[in-house]
């Protein structure tokens, strides 16, 4: 008897803890849906072709977002541009030629920590040591603050794609008498391409949601720019001005810039994923 | 070809390996300078506010730009609340999503769920922080705050922590919010160690007839709690450090008050809202102390963490 009662409750709490896990799924899903939702119901109305031709307004007339949008795409790219090959020279070090020593290990675990650090700290680090220096906020200055950014993302996914490579591809291109620069150049960073590529575009679109780094470097701007020594506006800091006022066409348009910016940065994030999933299944 | 010029050859490729190399070395070398540049650049920008405050900075409750006057310790509070807090609600939850999708899920299902759940992680915080103000604070105010003070708020010891007037913004709305964003991070963690359970030994388990439930508590978690442990704290590194969403909903008060449905502040969110517009150098050199402290504070988590991940890598290499 006392054994069959044993295995009740053993049951029960398997059935609890079950429930719980489900539950627990459930719960999340819930605020993705919810939030995802909210973005539709109110960016979609905002969502006019004058989001897309027109400057940013003064508050209570309407306008657009052109300027916000060229912003963020001219400093996303040039900080991709500034942090990419960094980031995979600094990865290569680390999977092809830090088997000894202590630099390795040490950057590797510094990295991981810059990986994570509030971009916050990042953005003042850039106020003061460019910022203050050309005494007014620019778009290089955001280009850099989100370049730092990218560079532990793929400084991680180089290192990690390349660890994946199988040496017999380097013994193999060594073999042939190839000097290790090209090996590496032409055998193994061709190998791990794919991989690289995607944590390429998983910075671009940790990147392209980032608000806090901007806005003490690139501050904002309400008029068209496309001078990148001037204050620049970019879409995360127009919606951050926007959502906060008191306007009802700010805030529209503040909704029509967050449904763009989710739409990108999680189709970038789907896309990276399937690319991925892709590339690996053909090899 | 001659011997003298296929030697001119071998030469002219040592040295691109050489030069190859040391691009990278120097690049490498990049990250541990960047690390050096930001603690440099902090501390420097917060010697006046060393100077004048000293050790009392961190203890103060003072915020007073009119007189300049200040005191780190009601952001340092509000910091460590929400992220506190936000781990209270993140841990079990992704526990229990981490079950799901190694041990319950059907297998057609568990990509796109985890994809799903990844996804979370994908939305700009700016995003979070919109939704929090616009949709999730006004439902929190109305149904939610009313049923705390009348249910909870009566209770000894913990009523007073959620009695306060309903407005929707303040701490507990912060670290619910935090807690969504910090979901992602520790169920990935957590599905990625739990991965490294040797599977003969789950199935040695199930083979005595444990439940899943069973297996899950007292074989895979005490055989990853290590790693579990480091997901936790990588999650409380980027509660910490998280500034939009929390700009957004925890009220910017510098107000120290026990009640968590009240506004406060966090070091971050000060930043966002203060910085641009403080003026006066002892103003601007305290918010960089506060960006210093924050960035302290982080990075001993973040150490810890991957300290903690590191030491279950190298047991799960001794079991191989």
């Amino acid at each position: 008897m006392t054994n069959n009662s044993l295995y009740t409750r053993r049951r029960i709490i398997n059935g609890a803890g079950l429930t719980i896990s489900v539950l627990a799924m459930g719960f999340g899903l819930f605020w993705l849906c919810w939030i995802l939702w909210t973005l539709l119901a109110n960016g979609l109305p905002a969502l006019t072709a004058a989001v897309f031709t027109q400057m940013t307004p003064p508050p209570g007339s309407s306008g657009g977002l052109l300027n916000a949008i060229v912003g963020s795409l001219m400093m996303t790219v040039l900080g991709t541009i500034i942090g990419t090959p960094i980031g995979i020279l600094a990865g290569t070090y680390l999977a092809e030629f830090g088997q000894r020593g202590w630099m390795a290990p040490v950057t590797r675990f510094i990295n991981d920590i810059l990986l994570s650090a509030p971009s916050i700290v990042i953005g003042l680090f850039v106020y003061e040591v460019y910022v203050v220096q050309i005494k007014h906020f620019s778009g290089w200055a955001g280009a850099l603050a989100l370049a730092i950014l990218v560079i532990p993302i793929v400084i991680r996914t180089t290192e990690n794609m390349l660890r994946l490579v199988p040496s017999t591809l380097r013994e193999a291109a060594a073999a042939l008498g190839a000097p290790q620069w090209k090996i590496i150049n032409f055998v193994t960073l061709r190998a791990a391409r794919a991989g690289i590529i995607t944590g390429i575009m998983l910075a671009i679109a940790r990147i392209s949601g980032e608000t806090a780094p901007l806005l003490f470097t690139a501050l904002n701007n309400q008029f068209w720019s496309s001078n990148m020594d001037q204050p620049m506006a970019s879409l995360p800091g127009v919606i951050f001005q926007f959502a906060m006022s008191p306007y009802e066409d700010w805030k529209s348009l503040a909704w029509a810039g967050a449904l763009l910016i989710t739409l990108s940065v999680l189709t970038l994030n789907i896309l990276a994923r399937v690319l991925f999933r892709q590339s690996s299944n053909t090899h | 070809m001659s011997m003298f010029s296929l030697e001119a050859k071998l030469k002219r490729q040592a040295l691109l390996d050489l030069a190859f190399r040391s691009l990278t070395r120097v690049s490498a070398f990049g990250v541990l300078v960047l690390l050096a540049a930001i603690i440099a650049s902090l501390v420097i920008g917060s010697m006046p506010a060393i100077h004048a405050f000293g050790f009392g900075f961190l203890t103060s409750p003072e915020w007073d730009p009119v007189n300049d006057k200040f005191g780190a310790l009601i952001p340092i509070v509000g910091t460590l609340i929400t992220s506190g807090i936000a781990l209270l609600i993140a841990i079990p939850v992704s526990f229990g999503i981490a079950i799901f999708l190694t041990e319950l899920s059907p297998r057609i299902l568990r990509r796109p769920l985890g994809i799903a759940i990844e996804l979370l992680a994908g939305i700009p915080s700016i995003i979070y922080g919109m939704w929090g103000l616009f949709v999730f604070a006004p439902l929190f105010a109305d149904h939610v705050e009313p049923w705390l003070n009348d249910h909870i708020g009566p209770l000894p010891f913990i009523g007073e922590f959620f009695m306060g007037a309903p407005m929707g913004i303040g701490i507990l709305t912060a670290s619910i919010i935090l807690s969504i964003m910090v979901i992602p991070f520790i169920t990935s963690v957590m599905r990625d160690v739990f991965d490294v359970v040797p599977t003969l030994l789950k199935e040695s388990a199930y083979g005595l007839g444990a439940t899943t439930w069973e297996v899950m508590w007292k074989v895979v978690l005490p055989y990853t709690k290590v790693g579990v442990a480091g997901g936790i704290m990588l999650g409380l590194g980027r509660a910490l450090g998280e500034t939009m969403a929390v700009t957004f909903v925890i009220g910017n008060a510098h107000e120290l008050s026990k009640s968590l449905l009240n506004p406060g502040n966090s070091i971050s969110s000060a930043l966002a809202n203060e910085f641009t517009e403080a003026i006066g150098e002892l103003y601007t050199s305290s918010l960089i102390e506060l960006g210093l402290i924050l960035f302290f504070i982080t990075f001993v988590v973040l150490s810890l963490a991957r300290y903690m991940l590191y030491k279950l890598g190298k047991r799960e290499g001794q079991a191989a």
